[in-house]
């Protein structure tokens, strides 16, 4: 596969594309120190990263032209502030303050996602772009027509994307604009906290308590098996699917059977899965099985990152967690969010029990506050 | 590479999982026993012998700690394989457990495990297993379950259900206490154990069960060992094989499903097709102990070079079987790992895997 790596080069340019929002500041994340403890960012050849291509980027990303009302824009689920996520929502408001089922993703790292959405569904950041326009709940555009009449007339749209792409008005098609939102998104890069600073550099940066939280994150916790570190970088996910107990536990055995039969029997296409899954709270929580139709993986949703994990509260695929010391009571107890839940039968195996102490519980807490990125610190309260 | 062709990838990754859990669903179906069928592509065909779809749920080795208190691990097992088998579309004309529903035998272990199958949504039938046997020769699975070896014709395939777990009376006479005999039978690689087998009482029922049948009626025989020779120290074996073979014989279309083996097997013997099915307990073979916390694992004397499994559902599952054509194909369902099928092939005459029948590893043949 012909894929290059984000070249030095191109950050070091990019450093002089300041903006002027005071709170988000581009810069900020192309800087040569930013990618400590990150991979090398795989780019898709046909999508190259250009300066200007990121401007273009962020720019349709906050246009809140592209929706039915007129209101709501990319950002508007994914504020730089709230670690490119709509917390302290619990599921993200569309038009008309229409609500869909998930909480919203950040797009902090997406560019190293194997998969887009909690359950998935699309392969890439540029596929992603193109389905919360057309969700009823989100955007709420019939089609993309609006967005490219916009795009082919604006004359400062007409002018970057001649610049970007090389294409006149006419020529401009959504896959133009998919490209750019999403070479915008990549850059989204978060990083060099001050776990990485400790964990990859030997730095003093992390105290007795955190260092105590990372021994029960890869040993006690068993955190580690999913949000995965590895030995030069850490994302902090394995891009993988698991049934935890998070919205299915609440879901009864009849509706899970009457849902599953329905996937199973009708053939939804990609935007059929879109609308059911974010317009029905039960179907919702088939998770990946609604993509794939695997029975073994009723339930299962995507591993989010740890990174910037305390701007972008409440958790879980459905925001049902409020605070990081829920989740983790939600884990030591095995898959549950109170004592009295009953635990899927559809659990992953790798949920069980985990005999944490009050202790060691704060101590993975306070470990989980030490992930923010070095761009994002100045967010974290 | 382009960028679409990597997106064509990733579709077609993401619609594996969806074609084994639904090809075989969805296929085209061939009436049964009548090949002309197989080429029109008009849906079902109306037959007297219709295809058809059973799941198997095996091993789930429900083992009591104390009291009302079950090892977890075995029990989620159990319970999944339930709740996934539930889900089914279509739903299966019936289930089987092939076999080791408890681990030593006790009362409440087999009730739990019946507990647990009650919420199966279809008609359920067992198989014995050691596990099953050995405390009380079977009594008490007989009185939940019913006859320890019979026959049963569902949609013009003959079903036969061996006890095939039985062995020398010597060996089952030598033990001080029935707990004890239980121990010693349950260890896998003990050699204070004894042969599996029919017996002679079983061997002249079958015979008798199979000389009224007609030659090409469908046959298919569950017994929890496999009734082929594969490795007698660990008990993958069956000591009658030979004959049970030469009895099953005759019959054009032959399958025998096993459990016992925790793995997937495959193998044909003249017309005889053998499946192995998955356990929803552990897997053989398992590695020593789980790093990370206790572990009610059975103690291993045979290590192996597996990693710690993080996921306790990796390398177990259960599976649903399509009979058509008078032969089997079984679909592994395989949590936390890619789901397989095992197919009969018509044109080689043997049980292929759909996906890794062309990169098996041959095997070793000198040492």
């Amino acid at each position: 596969m012909k894929r290059y790596l984000f070249p030095l080069s191109i950050v070091l340019i990019l450093v002089a594309a300041n903006q002027p929002d005071a709170k988000f500041v581009l810069s900020d994340f192309l800087t040569d120190t930013s990618r400590l403890g990150l991979p090398a960012l795989v780019v898709p050849a046909d999508n190259p990263i250009t300066k200007e291509k990121v401007l273009l980027g962020e720019k349709l990303f906050r246009d809140e032209r592209f929706s039915s009302t007129g209101k709501v824009a990319c950002v508007t689920c994914h504020l730089p502030e709230k670690g490119f996520t709509d917390s302290p929502l619990k599921v993200s408001e569309g038009i008309d303050k229409l609500t869909g089922t998930r909480n919203a993703p950040t797009a902090i790292n997406a560019a190293y996602n194997t998969s887009q959405f909690w359950d998935g569904r699309s392969p890439d950041l540029e596929d992603q772009a193109l389905h919360p326009f057309v969700n009823p709940v989100e955007m709420g555009l019939a089609n993309h027509d609006p967005i490219l009449k916009i795009v082919r007339t604006d004359p400062e749209y007409v002018k970057q994307f001649r610049k970007v792409f090389g294409v006149e008005p006419s020529g401009i098609t959504i896959r133009h604009v998919v490209k750019a939102i999403a070479t915008f998104e990549r850059v989204i890069i978060s990083a060099n906290s001050r776990f990485d600073r400790w964990h990859f550099k030997g730095e003093n940066t992390l105290s007795d308590k955190e260092i105590l939280g990372f021994d029960i994150f890869l040993n006690k916790g068993r955190c580690v098996s999913c949000h995965v570190v590895e030995h030069t970088t850490a994302l902090f996910t394995d891009g993988k699917f698991h049934n935890v107990g998070t919205g299915i536990n609440r879901v009864a055995n009849d509706d899970i059977a009457r849902l599953s039969s329905e996937f199973l029997k009708a053939k939804y296409s990609s935007t059929d899965v879109d609308l059911k899954v974010l317009g029905d709270p039960k179907a919702s929580e088939l998770g990946r099985f609604a993509v794939t139709r695997n029975i073994s993986e009723v339930g299962a949703f995507k591993t989010p990152t740890l990174r910037d994990i305390t701007l972008t509260a409440p958790y879980m695929h459905d925001g049902s967690l409020k605070t990081l010391e829920e989740v983790v009571d939600h884990y030591n107890r095995g898959g549950a969010s109170s004592d009295k839940e009953k635990i899927t039968h559809h659990l992953s195996g790798g949920i069980r029990p985990l005999d944490l102490t009050d202790d060691e519980k704060a101590a993975l807490v306070a470990f989980m506050k030490t992930l923010t990125g070095r761009q994002f610190e100045k967010f974290q309260k | 590479m382009s960028r679409d062709i990597s997106r064509r990838k990733f579709l077609e990754r993401s619609a594996i999982g969806a074609a084994m859990a639904v090809l075989p669903l969805t296929l085209v179906k061939v009436a049964f026993g009548e090949k002309e069928a197989a080429g029109k592509k008009t849906g079902v065909e109306k037959s007297a012998k219709p295809d058809f779809t059973f799941a198997y749920i095996s091993d789930a080795h429900i083992q009591q700690i104390e009291g009302n208190k079950f090892v977890r691990n075995w029990d989620q097992g159990l319970k999944r394989a339930v709740a996934e088998a539930n889900l089914l579309v279509p739903k299966p004309d019936f289930v089987m457990f092939g076999g080791d529903l408890g681990q030593l035998g006790k009362k409440a272990e087999l009730d739990h495990g019946a507990e647990i199958m009650s919420a199966c949504k279809y008609k359920t039938r067992y198989v014995m297993g050691e596990h099953d046997y050995y405390l009380d020769m079977g009594a008490y699975w007989e009185k939940l379950f019913g006859r320890q070896y019979y026959s049963f014709d569902h949609k013009g395939v003959h079903f036969v259900v061996l006890n095939s777990v039985l062995t020398y009376d010597k060996w089952i006479n030598k033990w001080p206490s029935a707990e004890e005999r239980m121990n010693q039978m349950a260890g896998l690689d003990n050699p204070n154990g004894s042969p599996f087998m029919v017996g002679e009482a079983q061997m002249k029922w079958l015979r008798q069960d199979l000389a009224k049948l007609d030659k090409n009626t469908p046959v298919i025989v569950f017994s929890h060992s496999p009734l082929q020779k594969i490795y007698k120290g660990w008990n993958f074996w069956t000591e009658e094989a030979e004959q049970i073979q030469a009895l099953l014989k005759p019959f054009n279309k032959v399958n025998v499903i096993y459990g016992h083996v925790h793995q997937i097997q495959y193998n044909q013997i003249g017309t005889i097709s053998f499946n192995a099915v998955m356990a929803t307990a552990w897997p053989w073979p398992y590695p020593q102990s789980y790093a990370q916390a206790k572990s009610s694992l059975p103690v291993l004397t045979v290590p192996m070079n597996r990693a710690d499994p993080f996921f306790e559902r990796d390398a177990t599952g259960w599976q649903f079987i399509d009979v058509y054509s008078g032969k089997v194909a079984a679909n592994y369902i395989l949590p936390d790992n890619q789901n397989r099928t095992v197919r009969y092939n018509e044109k080689t005459g043997q049980p292929e895997d759909m996906k890794y029948q062309d990169k098996r590893t041959i095997a070793q043949d000198h040492y």
